[in-house]
């Protein structure tokens, strides 16, 4: 085109980045990739490849080799066997490996960013100046975890070897989120990139080559999912597994590993709110929606895809984003100058065009800009639509494309209660220039990362994970590292309950029958009969009749659980009240200790000094949570931005609790006490054998000030009641001190509406240990952490 | 008298509206978003080869070639006009196949004094000459002395008047004071064009420059302004995205296209690059042209000489090799 016709136009003109430095490399390779494992690249045993394909034209990129199930095993198998030097090497020398991965990162970063460009379709300026920083930044930061880990977490270790799958839609930046803490905690890796974006992940593992780091510690088995995948996650040497992808494949992989006692962390789907109240800004509003969903073609796991729109200015922002809309480009990923890439195959253009179709079918109102597409490649129009609601299937369904749906709200009331509407939780955008709304309406919507008046934005050290069905787990910051870590007095849990000695207590005679109490449950803060109204013996060792407890049933738990659910205010009472309504239980049980104690004797037999030891280790414990419940905060991140990113710690919500039959008051202290101090409800299904010193603690807790529902208790047959409490879609979390199959169970079944399960896989814990019993191991447990980034300035 | 933007424009100049406080009182403008948006505009909108040869001639026609310094003479004035007249070698112009676009600066811009010199210099050149007025820089003098010196300017032959706001209006809050001083500006003004100079950088934040754009504009501005040049800080993208969004609702309110006017600051090919984008994208391509857009600048014009001649042969140029202006 000539320069006088631009001058009158001012048209833009392509503007491509060369690709010659990665055709070279790919040139080097013969376009042809082995597997890395055990610090060698090696052929497939299988003699198996797939085609890697550049969907900005649809050209093939490269062969890559696709891991067997003994490829995954060689793998699994030096990185097994790497780890224990890996760790033993110490803090220090671990830093060093990985700051220098870092800085080979930075050394090629154009490399990277050109490549992984090419292999996906997303804008060469997005991988150039956000994907392959914060890939870098990445690993500076937990560089510096690694150097810190000796000396700071002294009582943690490494899981073992990680099994990792990442997805195509990130592919060097998740995959990041995945190795890095894993190396710094002293963990070996084995890694299956996406089959369709798998180079970026060759290319790293030629740094890790460049730097040498020991063979074994970091393995790539590349391949596809329903395979390779399958292989990695069945492996019985994975400790844990750490997944990014759709939920649908988290809850198959969830359940997979269900009772093998693996760790797992999910970051899955969403369908993330972008709330835009009347006083926003809203011309800047509507740039955070290009960055919510027009970032990486929409195929962004926190997309903002739901757009809520306070009613007094839908019209005018409708307009102005329509106008907005209108500016966007589309093109080839390597050009400098688009919005909009490549999407990453056929299929999931085809899947995108269908979510319009269907939009359309059930009666949105669709618009999309006039915007050349190039003729081939997959390229999807940026999309709106309007005339939706919740019904609509578009507005329920993840699209994974630059889709978007916008409704409106009257009240803020109503925005929190539509961006909840969903069974996933990733992640929400809030726009107000009144910090007042910003922060009443932060703490309310469920979702692990809230961006205030900005959004997509990550950082190293904030922790980014989901509620509900996205996920669970962190990824990033020290709350992410601890899903790599686990308490060194675990090894020191037994397959069988600590015991303590026992006697028959000498049973005083009395001229009168002793009076006949039946120990009712415990909910919405009434003791209540259970519904089937049936009881059933409580005996000592001997066989003696103790008592009687309350027989539960399903319709206990559903009743618990709307307890649980009614008393949620809990969660946001301030935590000098939960101090002291704990200070509270505490005093109260110091003036029947004695007789608490006298019910331990009677139920388990344990001397009477046995007895006296376990409630003082309770109240001890009560006074601990008491101490910590205004204590243990929250974070201020290091978010290299000019903000404020809080990581709060909130309640899981309403928590299942299932008990051993050991201990059975200390075990039920040690456990509802933490969980309560954290906001939660709970509904605790206590010792089966010797339930009585629960019941006894619903009329501590009746003198203490505690609100009714925050704690029920619902006796009986604990192998019953546990599926109820396991598949209640309104429970958010479950913890299970029981036996294996019973822990496998509870993990299939907490499946569904993802529930964070924390199960014993028929381990004991010594109730009595300190270590074992208290600390933060359980306030973490009870605790989600909700990252809320605040930029903030005023004065130019 | 017609104007060289008169004749370009198929609008009707703006003739102002009465203050409307509510729309003034509920404009928004959050900092670090608009930041966030300056800091992708050039990155999500690069611009090479013909593409970039052609918008840097574009951008040379929006330029208001300045010089506002105490010691100026008629010979530097008159240098500057023979510039603005031939702002690129001819035969860089020939090589782009463009020599026959009449390529000139935008306007000459100097202090009152000047303003004869300047129009005898350009002679019939169709380039017209602004004055920088009211007090320029501070604004500062009396009511009626900065009345008069628009009026002197106009009387002069100044087609185009940069006034400068009090900064005390802003900061005070007084919008009314501030639209009725520049409603007079604009009316001692005439037929001549208005451009209203908001010293942005001495108005704080962002919100004041957004509240006191919509205040000139419904003053009766033909233009809004950053800066004088002489504000410890000048035209940024932030405050040009700021004002720019400005005109658009204008726009949309009253359907008058308001000019828009960065200056200060602004010395590279590549920055009016990433000013030319900002504008196409926040307005559209009208607001290229210079009937809506002008670069306030004195030491730009050299580097797109540079740049242009690096586009035609490849090599990267040297000052010396381009006819001082």
């Amino acid at each position: 085109m000539e320069i006088k016709e631009i001058f009158e136009s001012m048209e833009y003109g392509p503007a491509p980045e060369s690709s010659d430095k990665v055709d070279k490399w790919l040139e080097d390779h013969d376009r042809t990739f082995e597997l890395f494992i055990n610090g060698k690249w090696v052929k497939p045993s299988e003699d198996e490849y797939f085609d890697s394909i550049n969907p900005s034209n649809g050209e093939k990129m490269a062969a890559i080799a696709a891991a067997s199930k003994s490829d995954v095993d060689t793998a699994v198998n030096a990185a097994k066997k790497a780890q224990k030097e890996w760790w033993a090497m110490g803090s220090h020398k671990r830093a060093r490996y990985i700051y220098a991965i870092a800085r080979q990162i930075q050394k090629h970063a154009r490399l990277f960013a050109v490549l992984e460009s090419m292999d996906n379709g997303k804008p060469i300026r997005e991988t150039r100046d956000i994907d392959v920083p914060l890939v870098a930044r990445h690993f500076y930061h937990h560089a510096g975890w690694a150097q810190t880990m000796d000396h700071d977490m002294p009582d943690y270790e490494p899981l073992g070897v990680i099994g990792a799958i990442v997805p195509w839609n990130f592919p060097l930046l998740i995959f990041t989120w995945k190795v890095a803490p894993a190396l710094a905690t002293g963990n070996t890796v084995v890694i299956k990139p996406a089959k369709l974006t798998s180079l970026s992940a060759i290319l790293f593992a030629q740094i890790c080559e460049a730097v040498n780091l020991p063979p074994g510690v970091f393995n790539l088995v590349t391949g596809s999912g329903s395979k390779t995948g399958t292989y990695l996650t069945d492996h019985k040497d994975v400790a844990k597994l750490t997944f990014t992808g759709s939920t649908e494949v988290g809850k198959i992989l969830r359940r997979a590993i269900a009772g093998s006692g693996k760790k797992i962390t999910l970051e899955l789907g969403g369908k993330s709110p972008f709330i835009v109240y009347e006083d926003a800004d809203l011309d800047s509003a509507i740039e955070g929606i290009v960055d919510a969903i027009w970032f990486n073609q929409g195929q962004v796991c926190c997309a903002g895809s739901r757009l809520l729109i306070q009613e007094s200015i839908e019209d005018k922002f409708i307009r102005k984003l329509k106008a907005r809309m209108e500016k966007l480009r589309v093109g080839p990923a390597l050009d400098k100058a688009i919005d909009i890439g490549a999407v990453v195959d056929k299929n999931q253009l085809d899947t995108i065009a269908s979510y319009v179709n269907i939009g359309v079918k059930e009666g949105g109102e669709l618009y999309q800009p006039q915007c050349d597409l190039p003729e081939v490649g997959y390229y999807h129009l940026p999309t709106l639509f309007t005339g939706v609601s919740t019904a609509d299937t578009i507005v329920q369904e993840e699209i994974f494309g630059p889709v978007l749906v916008a409704m409106s709200f009257r009240t803020p009331a109503e925005a929190v209660e539509l961006a909840n509407n969903t069974r996933y939780g990733l992640a929400a955008s809030i726009w107000t220039e009144n910090l007042n709304l910003a922060f009443e309406t932060a703490p309310k919507i469920k979702a692990g990362t809230i961006w205030i008046n900005c959004t997509n934005m990550f950082d190293a050290s904030s922790g980014f994970g989901g509620y509900r069905e996205s996920g669970f787990g962190r990824e990033g910051g020290i709350e992410g590292l601890w899903d790599f870590m686990k308490p060194k007095w675990e090894s020191e849990f037994k397959t069988k309950p600590f015991k303590r000695a026992t006697v028959k207590p000498e049973v005083e005679e009395s001229e009168f029958p002793p009076i006949d109490r039946t120990a009712k449950m415990y909910i919405g803060g009434k003791q209540a009969r259970p519904d089937g109204n049936y009881s059933y013996e409580i005996h000592s060792p001997e066989g003696d009749l103790v008592g009687e407890a309350s027989l539960g049933n399903r319709k206990d738990i559903r009743n618990a659980v709307e307890a649980a659910n009614a008393a949620i205010g809990w969660q946001v009472t301030n935590k000098h009240n939960v101090a002291q309504i704990l200070y509270y239980i505490a005093e109260n049980l110091d003036i029947r200790k004695k007789e608490f104690a006298e019910r331990l004797v009677s139920m388990t037999h344990v001397s009477f000094e046995d007895a006296m030891k376990e409630v003082s280790e309770s109240i001890y414990r009560i006074y601990y949570y008491a101490a910590k419940a205004d204590k243990w905060d929250g974070n201020v991140h290091h978010t290299p931005y000019r903000n404020i990113t809080l990581a709060m710690p909130e309640a899981v919500g309403v928590l299942g609790i299932v008990l051993p039959n050991e201990f059975p008051l200390l075990a039920f202290v040690s456990t509802v006490i933490p969980a309560i101090a954290r906001g939660n409800t709970v509904v605790v299904i206590p010792s089966e054998t010797h339930p009585l010193s629960a019941t006894d603690m619903y009329q501590i807790f009746e003198t203490s000030d505690v609100p009714g529902g925050v704690v029920n208790i619902v006796t009986g047959n604990r192998g019953e009641l546990t599926p109820y409490i396991a598949d209640h879609d309104s429970v958010e979390g479950i913890w299970y001190f029981g036996d294996k199959k019973g822990s496998k169970d509870v993990e299939l079944r907490a499946t569904e509406n993802m529930k964070r399960s924390w199960v014993s896989y028929g381990k004991h814990r010594d109730w009595m240990n300190r270590s074992h019993g208290m600390g933060d191991e359980f306030l973490r447990k009870a605790t989600e952490i909700k990252n809320i980034w605040t930029p903030y300035g005023e004065t130019m | 008298m017609t104007t060289r933007i008169q004749e370009k424009l198929d609008v009707v100049r703006n003739p102002g509206m009465p203050l409307e406080l509510d729309w003034i009182e509920s404009v928004q403008v959050n900092l670090s978003a608009l930041e966030r948006r300056s800091a992708t505009i050039p990155s999500r909108r690069s611009i090479k080869k013909q593409w970039q040869a052609a918008w840097l001639l574009k951008a040379i026609t929006c330029i208001d070639l300045t010089t506002l310094a105490g010691n100026d003479t008629p010979s530097n004035v008159k240098r500057l006009c023979a510039k603005a007249k031939h702002p690129v070698r001819l035969d860089l112009l020939e090589t782009m196949g463009v020599s026959d676009l009449n390529i000139t600066a935008g306007a000459v811009c100097v202090y009152h004094a000047m303003v004869p010199t300047a129009i005898a210099a350009l002679g019939d050149a169709d380039i017209p000459v602004a004055a920088v007025s009211t007090g320029f820089p501070a604004g500062l003098s009396p009511f009626e002395q900065r009345i008069e010196e628009i009026r002197a300017s106009v009387a002069a032959g100044a087609r185009e008047i940069d006034i400068v706001i009090t900064r005390q209006h802003v900061l005070r809050n007084d919008w009314e004071s501030l639209y009725s001083e520049v409603a007079a500006f604009r009316e001692a003004c005439g037929d001549a064009h208005m451009k209203t100079i908001l010293a942005t950088g001495d108005l704080s934040t962002l919100r004041n420059v957004a509240k006191a754009s919509l205040v000139c504009m419904m003053a009766g501005a033909d233009f809004i302004k950053t800066s004088t040049g002489k504000e410890s800080m000048n035209a940024t993208l932030p405050v040009g995205i700021t004002m720019v969004r400005q005109i658009r609702d204008y726009l949309d309110q009253t359907g008058y296209k308001i000019g828009f006017k960065p200056a200060g600051g602004i010395r590279k090919a590549k920055e009016a690059l990433a000013w030319l984008a900002m504008m196409k994208e926040e307005l559209g391509v009208e607001w290229t042209q210079p009937h809506l857009f002008r670069f306030g600048a004195s030491s730009l014009l050299a580097d797109i000489e540079r740049q242009l001649e690096h586009n035609t042969t490849g090599r990267y140029s040297a000052y010396y090799r381009h006819p001082m202006g």
